[in-house]
């Protein structure tokens, strides 16, 4: 086993990359206030709307970052 | 208002909405051309031939991950509760990493030995029919509801176009609709929603965009907004002592609806109609462009309270028929000139229409695969098979069909909520078995059926809602119950499946090596 064959497919470092997404996304406390607003839209939605692209961007890298 | 019609027909707006339906109607049929493939054979007219790429694949996927149920419901769940609704965003962002590992294996096996559905995956992966057959029917019925559903959405908007009341003649427009949608299923297979959905997304992003710029600045910008929606709606509720209160309540909620999606039989669809585990990895990057789009459209919710629709007298009636389903097209109808409301009400009608294609192809499959195959006919030729999953998928419909137009909706709604209890039962044998054979096939049954029953059981004694309030040691954890209730299957299968294995049942060999899940070149 190379270590091409080793990241086709089986464990890369990478995936830690969706245990931050899952983190973010599932715990409320994070996110769960008002302030600070922006645009006049309180914290909890505009922060978990920023989530979708900081996730996309999160799962880019790892598609980059690793083989098929 | 008994026995028909209802006046205040929006003609503008009914006019542009026939007209767009009629051409996505067209381009259903036309689809059955369109790279072009062998109808005759199921992989063909039920998988579209294996041949979609990325950019297909992307709008197949969101077209029936995110249906146009989600579009009136989930903002009705932010006008009628708040901040709970938002749920759907982080559901939606946690499905992506989910099927960028274990759905991209599944594509892979699946594509090496010709697999169709889930249980043909089990099938071949335990080689127990029976525990194949229980994970068909689970899929079957499902799906079900969830097509009457997408009913329920094109009912709601053609509700606000005018169109109210009962009796055949307030029916009809909506069995016209279905008409259409079964016919062209049934010529073009899933060709006509992979083509519809296009068109379909290019109405919904635009009506989205467009409303969520100039519906704040009808209402005096995002701050007025807000201000308007009540303390209570506007953040979830702190947890009080001894309980993890709304926190787990809602986190949960996301955490199962993401692990049950992919394991509904048209998701997996949608997963295993793309040409390449690589389109599968590539669009979870890219999916989540739908997932802001959802998050957006929940706060059309909000805009719903700050408008006040509910209190115009002019959508009286509407609220009095749809309840808070009918806060979206209300909305609109109060925001937009009714060229724009054709625009808008087409795109929610229209993406009714995909998803509802998909489902009934799916579970069309399901049907052919698992159980015709299996239990009826052992050898059917590739024209036989074709033509039972045809005649299936119009059963399908007409069944969600009858069940809309003659039984309360509210029944659909909870049905739906315990179908996604149920297909959540099926993740240890799918999702688990694409990484491994460790478990017993009969204490993966044996699971299966506990949590099934546990699951039915808990959401009865909660009447019929999401959230169990699970009780250790004098403190309350409450969570979404098909969490709870597939850890409790696992646990099951754990436990079980060292004892079966003691008692020497015979368990049948693997069908497919490790290699199988893995790309080949």
């Amino acid at each position: 086993m190379n270590t091409s064959d080793k990241k086709r497919g089986g464990w890369s470092w990478w995936y830690l990359l969706f245990v931050v997404q899952f983190v973010v996304a599932l715990y409320p406390p994070f996110f769960n206030k008002a302030e600070p607003t922006l645009i006049g839209i309180p914290f909890f939605y505009w922060f978990q709307l920023a989530w979708v692209f900081g996730s996309a961007i999160l799962t880019a890298i790892v598609y980059y970052a690793t083989k098929d | 208002m008994s026995g028909g019609f209802v006046s205040n027909i929006n003609w503008v707006a009914l006019t542009i909405f026939v007209l767009l339906f009629g051409l996505v109607s067209w381009l259903g049929f036309a689809a059955a051309k369109w790279r072009k493939g062998d109808l005759d054979q199921l992989h063909e007219w039920g998988l579209g031939g294996r041949r979609f790429g990325t950019v297909i694949t992307w709008f197949l996927l969101g077209g029936d991950v995110y249906t146009a149920y989600t579009f009136i419901a989930i903002p009705a769940l932010a006008f009628g509760q708040g901040a709970i609704a938002f749920f759907a965003v982080p559901y939606t962002v946690i499905i992506y990493p989910i099927m960028f590992l274990a759905f991209r294996r599944l594509w892979y096996v699946c594509h090496k030995h010709g697999y169709i559905t889930s249980g043909d995956f089990v099938r071949g992966r335990f080689g127990n029919r029976w525990l194949a057959l229980a994970i068909t029917v689970t899929g079957i019925v499902a799906t079900m509801p969830y097509i009457a559903l997408q009913l329920v959405g094109i009912q709601v908007v053609l509700g606000a176009l005018g169109i109210q009341g009962s009796g055949l003649a307030a029916d009809l427009p909506l069995i016209i609709a279905f008409v259409v949608l079964a016919a062209f299923t049934y010529s073009s297979g899933l060709r006509a929603p992979a083509s519809i959905a296009v068109v379909k997304d290019i109405l919904i992003y635009f009506t989205a965009l467009v409303a969520i710029v100039v519906i704040p600045m009808q209402l005096g910008g995002f701050g007025k907004i807000f201000a308007s929606v009540p303390a209570q709606k506007l953040l979830l509720a702190v947890p009080g002592p001894n309980t993890t209160g709304a926190y787990t309540g809602y986190a949960t909620l996301a955490f199962g609806s993401a692990l049950a999606l992919f394991l509904y039989p048209h998701s997996l669809t949608g997963i295993l109609s793309a040409s390449s585990g690589r389109v599968i990895r590539r669009n979870a990057a890219m999916l989540p462009g739908y997932t802001f789009m959802l998050g957006l459209l929940a706060l059309f919710g909000f805009f719903a309270i700050a408008a006040g629709v509910d209190k115009l007298p002019e959508f009286a009636g509407g609220f009095a028929a749809f309840k808070n389903n009918f806060a979206v097209p209300a909305l609109l109808l109060h925001s937009f000139p009714s060229w724009f409301v054709g625009v808008a009400f087409a795109a929610i009608g229209i993406g009714a229409l995909v998803p509802a294609a998909i489902m009934s192809i799916a579970a069309a499959n399901l049907y052919t695969r698992n159980i015709h195959r299996e239990f009826i006919n052992k050898n059917p030729t590739d024209k036989q098979e074709s033509t039972i999953a045809k005649l299936v998928s119009l059963i399908v419909k007409a069944g969600a069909l009858v069940f809309i137009l003659f039984v309360p909706t509210q029944y659909a709604v909870q049905l739906q909520l315990l179908g996604g209890i149920w297909i959540i039962q099926t993740l240890p044998a799918v999702l688990i078995g694409a990484y491994t054979r460790w478990f017993n096939s009969w204490a993966l049954l044996v699971g299966w059926a506990v949590g099934t029953y546990a699951g039915t059981a808990m959401a009865y004694s909660i009447n019929l809602t999401n959230t169990f309030p699970l009780k250790v040691g004098g403190y309350t954890f409450p969570g979404y119950t098909a969490v709870y209730t597939v850890l409790l299957n696992l646990l099951v299968a754990l436990v079980l499946t060292p004892v079966f294995n003691a008692m020497g049942t015979k368990e049948k060999v693997d069908a497919t090596a490790p290699s199988d899940y893995l790309p080949t070149d």
